[in-house]
């Protein structure tokens, strides 16, 4: 492994320790609890939407998550590892056919949904739990 | 004025910092960076020090250089370079220069040779505007234009900035934090880009244009090994101070 990557994998197991990041994909819902610096307090404040892209790996990795704020749409980009997320949850998991679904940003209302993912091999059964928890 | 050192450029990378934000840093390592010798005011009019970086198979270099080396009882380096130093921060020949010869959050000057780009035209070399996209113009969209004036220069002056080959230059790139230091795998994590491709080599000193901070290791920091086995990590301590400055 070149030191680069040595590196980068170091720096990613630092900043997840302690933290569990779900196996998520484009077309899932996802809480994300954003740290919020006012003055020299921190707060946590949620964030919650449809993941409509993953970009990039290992450390640099980050992610798109959209939702409709007050009828306007909002997109944030986040860095899966960083320190400013605090965690991620997995609430919904969605059935897609794309890995990017930037086609949402022309959809409003009733057409921007997406279908539940539906899981019927009998070994998912982690994946009900998690969704149980999240709600 | 401490001696700088002989490093390799690894590659960039990122590093998030506790409050969140990311610092884009390239990774520069030393591959074994010892004195190899000395220049001194007695017998060469200026002091300085020869480093030597990298590893070399001694069947490939020539029997002149072989000596160099064999009186410094160093190994065949790749790369030799002069620092000039002050008197009083002489290391002595054999020491190897450890990463934490540099402070976290000292600023630092690096010296590489920019990559190569070939033949290139006014606008890659010049930031030339190049010609419009439409309104006539025919196949020299990105030529230069015109070169000078009518008949009264008569002439296209001296210095006219024109296609030609760019890259693989000297350059140095002023001012980098150090961002990391980490001295077993001899790493140092500066931020922002470094002149010149991944694997070339660099020089790192000292910023010019910024005071060094008051508690800079004053020789430098570096091991002496391989003197009859004895424990390398406790001898850079030993080292520093002012005894070894002759």
């Amino acid at each position: 492994m070149d030191i680069i990557q040595e590196i980068e994998a170091e720096q990613a197991a630092k900043l997840s320790a302690g933290k569990t990041i779900p196996d998520f994909q484009a077309g899932d819902t996802l809480i994300v609890n954003v740290k919020v610096r006012e003055g020299d307090k921190t707060r946590i404040q949620a964030y919650e939407g449809v993941c409509i892209a993953r970009n990039g790996g290992g450390l640099n990795e980050s992610f798109t998550v959209r939702k409709i704020s007050y009828g306007e749409g909002v997109e944030r980009v986040f860095p899966l590892y960083s320190p400013m997320v605090d965690s991620i949850t997995l609430v919904r998991r969605g059935k897609v056919r794309r890995a990017k679904l930037y086609y949402l940003r022309n959809l409003r209302g009733k057409a921007a949904r997406i279908v539940e993912k539906q899981d019927h091999r009998e070994d998912a059964a982690v994946k009900p739990a998690k969704k149980a928890k999240a709600s | 004025m401490r001696s700088g050192v002989i490093a390799q450029k690894m590659g960039m990378t990122r590093v998030f910092t506790d409050a969140g934000e990311h610092v884009p840093v390239t990774v520069l390592r030393l591959a074994k960076c010892q004195v190899v010798a000395h220049r001194t005011a007695e017998k060469n009019g200026y002091v300085a020090l020869q480093l030597g970086s990298g590893t070399r198979k001694p069947k490939n270099i020539s029997k002149a250089e072989r000596g160099n080396f064999a009186i410094a009882q160093v190994e065949p380096k790749r790369k030799v370079v002069e620092f000039r130093v002050s008197d009083d921060s002489v290391i002595p020949v054999g020491a190897e220069i450890t990463a934490d010869h540099f402070l976290i959050g000292q600023f630092v000057d690096v010296t590489g040779t920019s990559t190569g780009k070939g033949f290139a035209g006014g606008m890659k070399r010049w930031n030339f505007g190049g010609l419009r996209a439409t309104h006539g113009v025919s196949v020299s969209h990105r030529s230069i234009g015109s070169t000078g004036g009518r008949q009264d220069p008569g002439k296209t002056f001296k210095n006219k900035k024109m296609p030609g080959h760019m890259g693989v230059d000297r350059i140095t790139t002023l001012n980098l934090k150090v961002i990391q230091l980490d001295v077993e795998r001899g790493l140092i994590l500066v931020e922002g880009a470094v002149p010149g491709v991944k694997g070339g080599w660099i020089t790192v000193r000292d910023a010019v244009k910024k005071a060094l901070p008051k508690d800079a290791p004053k020789p430098g920091k570096f091991r002496v090994a391989e003197t009859a086995g004895t424990v390398a990590s406790a001898a850079p301590a030993d080292a520093a101070p002012a005894q070894e400055g002759a």
